[in-house]
């Protein structure tokens, strides 16, 4: 099998596993509990909690652990809707956030907020020029993500952040692809929020966080006991906030010479695809995008059969077709980006690990031009395209 | 999700292809959506279907049906392809999933389609045939969705 949906999900890396082991079944006890056992769990959580922290920026109290990126999402946005609410109503954000945050804001919208989704360009980059117009006095929160999860472009979040912060609106950002991939720092960019989660970058699933800047009045979503500093209750996912502290400072140990090597093979991928299959375009921006995105629309076929013959012969990836979306319409990244509906239904995402090698990626070009071949040999709309040549 | 014989119709799609000079042509659907389909028959001077081809442009349901659609009218006379329904089709590739079921509606209009055209290249008229939407998502409402 050639894995190349890691923007879906990763392996949890062996030394991850490992260090949450002892986790289960001997140092099972409640973080919470007064007793030296349960001390260990305690002392566990408060290491990750460090050691994410530090790979931020952040202090170790500014990290709160979540059950994964969309929890962090939906907490963010909608805490924050609450406790700035005397503030104002408005919120921006833009038109190619992951659905945890469009369909949060679109919740929103229905309970008396009113939200601007800013355009973004052909590559897939919001407009800044936009987004300063968009500014109210009433706005109290731009959330735009770090980086997008279909073509991988890298917003100018630095840009963002400093607009933000001259208008004294809190800025949060949906870094699930974008940590562990890029370097982040909270402060020179000026995030005050930040969502994550663990099983995108070698983690277990089932635990993210939100960083919190000290200072931001957000309180608590899910309601109960008093962890996290009474912001976020229900006993601590001890093993998963273990592994995700393994994974985080793994990530962040082998970033540089990892990223160096998946955006040399990204790039050869996408060169030969680009040149060897024609009618076929690179979606989101050459340069600007996640080490280990390539995004390709293929005109006159369709993703979804695309896939499946794909899986036929090993490969796994992803698509935007609406086939694969279960409504009519393709995805909404594609169509923000100006993509006609048909070529966005030809989408395909293939996104690496530092596992991937060459002659992998040369053996799915192969396939993908046999593959294209077949698929447009039965496709009327290359029939047309044929006959009007 | 899918069943082994939409597998096989998918994989090992039959009578892909075009007829020069056909009978009758329909295409339907629209690639805004997804899924064109466009079948070309071949009918002879007794108005038995003596060859069909197709060309699709959509997911392996759509593929897979448009496959299913054509060996059911193969042979038979044109009363007997309209009788061909949607149901027939997905009965014969042992169901479909639910999403997909519109696929086997656009193989039906597919058919439809071309008989129409046929029909009305050779000024006859097909009892119970009538004159085919020119997009199957017509009059369908879309799901509202739910936040």
């Amino acid at each position: 099998m050639i894995y190349l949906d890691n923007a879906a999900t990763t392996k949890t890396a062996p030394e991850v596993v490992e260090a949450m082991l002892p986790y289960f079944s001997e140092l099972y006890g409640n973080p919470s509990s007064v007793y030296q056992f349960s001390q260990k769990s305690k002392e566990a959580i408060a290491a990750s909690r460090e050691t994410i922290a530090g790979a931020l920026g952040a202090k170790p109290e500014e990290i709160y652990f979540t059950a994964g990126g969309t929890e962090a999402d939906n907490w963010a946005i909608k805490a924050t809707a609450e406790a700035y609410r005397a503030k104002g109503n408005h919120i921006i954000t833009s038109k190619i956030e992951h659905h945890a945050v469009l369909h949060t804001c679109q919740w929103l919208e229905k309970h008396g907020f009113e939200v601007t989704y800013l355009d973004v360009d052909e590559s897939g980059i919001v407009k800044l020029d936009q987004l300063k117009r968009a500014v109210r006095p009433e706005t109290i929160l731009i959330s735009i993500m770090f980086a997008n999860n279909e073509i991988g472009t890298i917003q100018p979040v630095k840009e963002i952040g400093q607009i933000a912060r001259e208008h004294g609106i809190l800025f949060h950002t949906d870094a699930v692809q974008a940590f562990g991939q890029i370097p982040i720092q909270v402060d020179e960019l000026g995030i005050d929020m930040l969502s994550s989660s663990g099983h995108k970058l070698n983690g277990p699933k089932g635990i993210g966080f939100l960083y919190i800047r000290k200072g931001v009045k957000i309180r608590s979503f899910i309601h109960g006991g008093a962890q996290e500093r009474k912001r976020r209750a229900g006993t601590e996912n001890v093993p998963g906030i273990v592994g995700y502290g393994a994974a985080v400072e793994r990530a962040v140990r082998t970033m540089e010479e990892r990223t160096e090597k998946e955006r040399r093979l990204r790039d050869h991928l996408i060169d030969r695809v680009l040149q060897e299959v024609p009618y076929t375009r690179l979606n989101g921006h050459r340069t600007r995008r996640l080490p280990n995105n390539a995004n390709f629309s293929f005109q006159f076929v369709e993703g979804e059969s695309l896939l499946i013959m794909l899986d036929m012969e090993g490969i796994c990836g992803s698509s935007g077709s609406a086939c694969t979306s279960g409504s009519l319409d393709p995805s909404h990244v594609l169509l923000a980006i100006g993509l006609p509906h048909e070529i966005a239904h030809g989408s395909l995402r293939l996104t690496l690990s530092e596992e991937t090698t060459e002659e992998e990626l040369d053996y799915v070009v192969e396939t993908i031009k046999k593959i294209v071949e077949k698929l447009r040999g039965m496709s009327p709309l290359y029939e047309d395209f044929v006959r009007r040549q | 999700m899918y069943s082994d014989k939409v597998m096989d119709h998918f994989q090992n799609p039959r009578n892909v292809g075009e007829i020069e000079n056909a009978s009758g042509v329909g295409t339907v659907g629209n690639a805004k959506c997804g899924d064109i389909m466009r079948i070309y028959l071949d009918i002879d001077e007794n108005q038995i279907i003596q060859d069909v081809k197709f060309k699709t442009f959509g997911c392996g349901a759509a593929i897979a049906t448009s496959s299913m659609a054509t060996e059911l009218v193969k042979g038979k006379n044109i009363h007997e392809a309209l009788q061909v329904t949607n149901k027939a089709v997905m009965e014969a590739l042992d169901g479909l999933p639910p999403v997909k079921v519109h696929c086997s509606l656009l193989a039906e209009e597919a058919i439809h389609a071309a008989l129409w055209d046929y029909a009305e290249k050779h000024g006859i008229k097909i009892e119970g045939l009538e004159k085919p939407k020119s997009d199957i998502h017509e009059g369908e409402e879309e799901e509202s969705e739910e936040y």
